[in-house]
């Protein structure tokens, strides 16, 4: 649904893309997952026709972003990062304007928004400039819905939303999913990554790796330890000194700890922190997170360089 | 150092909007030297409560002090004594890494020997000593999360406010920030900081959920975790918050 083949763009001298290649197919919930600045919004904006490449092609539901770029922004609904609806329109008016627009009205495609515009609805002669975040979000999702896309592309939906609503917004995205639209997500947050059918970690403007969630998280090449302990700053200090180690980073209460495949075992790495005066601390081999990967990616990534 | 010596008192803090009432009867205090979280849903009144004790906005009633100082008569020197940063604003993207601290510096009415002694410390230890003539705007965005965290603590302020400092930044640049985190608190500095990174929650000394303008919990991340028979802080969130 979404082919994406050898494209490079530069700002000046920095490099936003690198040699991306990608396919999403269709129905897909495809996730871009990566920091500020990796190249996420400029991949976005390439395919939805607002910024040209420097080199390679794109092509969405078959059709080029830069020769057929009037037919490519009919069948897709965007939603930019930054909030870009009309502040001054009400909520209602907003959503008036994009069907008419496309052409359409709010009643043709209304079953599309139903669940998501009902909880905007009670509000909908307030002017949109005047919405919390949350009904903000709502109302753009509803406007890039109401000409019935094949594809959606939602540009870090959730950034700088909380831990509940984030919930709730992945929750509207699989009722979309089901409704048929092929999906292209960007998102910071690594913890939202198992939520799609496949990713693409993206870092300085290169693709680091694509997969399933679950497939880069159980071949991950290294052997990963969960160590508990009480002081998690001084024992972290001690395994950077563990033969071996290729990383310790904390993940809340626990630490991870990352060393080269075959050279440790628990019991190995428990009597080592013994050995140092750490008592009381357990060891055990732990399954890698998306946060893992991209970490040891992105270490390879900076090994190279 | 944990202590008990209270270095923000919050007593009855409420904040109105017209009808609308953003905090409701806050009371908590902040001990020095602790890694203090402030979380909760967007519009929870996080940030009003925040603007209040940086000395940016007037509370309706109640009374508070920061770092000594009274929130309705002494903003100026409560500016003075505490750092400030957010994910939104930081340093100014046009001056160089070096014209930032300079104006930085200048603000909290630095010394020239203190600044320039201060600077050279804080550039070795962020490897950044042969960058000092570079844009911000050059910089990569980890760089300057890092920076406009150590320019927001040098003036050695007692406390230091973190507005959701970490949003959009890299896995391993976000846990080096943390570093920088603990390293401040080393130097005796209170941390107040708000995240949507639950994990980050853990890393606090003590926790203080906000839902619709009050505190529904305030305590360590492992009695928290205790009282909400949750695993981990993710859990007692969405717990309290749903």
């Amino acid at each position: 649904m979404i082919a994406v083949k050898d494209l490079h763009k530069k700002y000046g001298d920095v490099i936003a893309l690198e040699k991306v290649s990608l396919s999403v197919e269709k129905g897909e919930l495809f996730g871009l997952i990566g920091p500020d600045g990796a190249g996420k919004t400029t991949l976005m904006r390439i395919l939805m026709s607002l910024l040209l490449p420097d080199k390679g092609t794109a092509t969405m539901s078959g059709l080029d972003v830069v020769t057929d770029y009037k037919k490519v922004r009919l069948i897709t609904g965007y939603m930019p990062g930054r909030f870009s609806l009309y502040p001054d329109l009400t909520v209602e008016e907003n959503l008036k304007f994009f069907a008419t627009v496309f052409g359409t009205t709010i009643e043709e495609n209304y079953h599309l928004i139903k669940d998501i515009y009902q909880q905007i609805e009670p509000f909908k002669t307030r002017r949109a400039g005047k919405l919390s975040g949350g009904m903000k979000q709502k109302l753009a999702l509803s406007c890039a819905l109401i000409h019935k896309p094949e594809i959606l592309i939602l540009d870090e939906p959730t950034t700088g939303v909380d831990a509940v609503s984030r919930k709730e917004f992945w929750e509207m995205l699989k009722r979309l999913k089901k409704m048929g639209i092929t999906i292209l997500v960007s998102t910071p947050y690594m913890d939202e990554a198992t939520l799609c059918d496949r990713i693409a970690l993206i870092q300085q403007g290169r693709l680091m790796d694509v997969a399933t969630p679950q497939a880069m998280m159980n071949s991950f090449p290294e052997d990963l330890w969960a160590v508990r302990t009480r002081k998690i700053y001084d024992t972290s200090k001690l395994l950077e000194m563990l033969p071996s180690v290729i990383s310790v980073n904390s993940f809340g209460q626990v630490l991870h700890l990352v060393t080269t495949k075959g050279m440790q075992t628990a019991q190995s790495i428990k009597q080592f922190l013994v050995d140092k005066g750490e008592l009381e601390i357990s060891v055990e081999a732990s399954g890698a997170t998306i946060e893992d990967v991209f970490i040891l990616l992105m270490n390879h990534h900076k090994q190279k360089q | 150092m944990i202590t008990t010596e209270p270095v923000i008192t919050v007593k009855n803090m409420v904040k109105k909007f017209g009808n609308f009432v953003a905090n409701d009867n806050l009371n908590f205090e902040v001990y020095k030297g602790e890694i203090f979280g402030f979380i909760g849903a967007n519009g929870a009144g996080k940030t009003t409560a925040i603007r209040i004790l940086c000395g940016l906005s007037t509370p309706t009633s109640g009374e508070m002090m920061v770092a000594g100082f009274d929130i309705y008569r002494q903003t100026e020197k409560i500016k003075q004594n505490i750092g400030y940063m957010s994910q939104k604003f930081s340093l100014y993207e046009d001056l160089t890494i070096n014209e930032n601290i300079r104006f930085y510096g200048g603000i909290y009415g630095m010394k020239i020997g203190e600044r320039k002694a201060r600077t050279a410390e804080m550039l070795e230890r962020l490897e950044l000593t042969a960058y000092g003539n570079r844009k911000i705007g050059d910089l990569p965005l980890g760089w300057k999360q890092k920076l406009a965290f150590s320019i927001a603590i040098l003036h050695n302020p007692k406390i230091v406010f973190l507005d959701e400092p970490t949003g959009g930044v890299d896995p391993i640049t976000r846990r080096q920030f943390w570093n920088l985190i603990y390293e401040a608190v080393e130097k005796g500095i209170t941390v107040f900081v708000t995240t949507h990174y639950m994990d980050e929650a853990e890393y606090c000394d003590r926790v203080s959920i906000m839902a619709d303008g009050r505190i529904v919990a305030l305590d360590t991340p492992e009695k928290l975790k205790k009282q909400y028979d949750a695993a981990n802080m993710d859990e007692v969130f969405l717990k309290i918050a749903r």
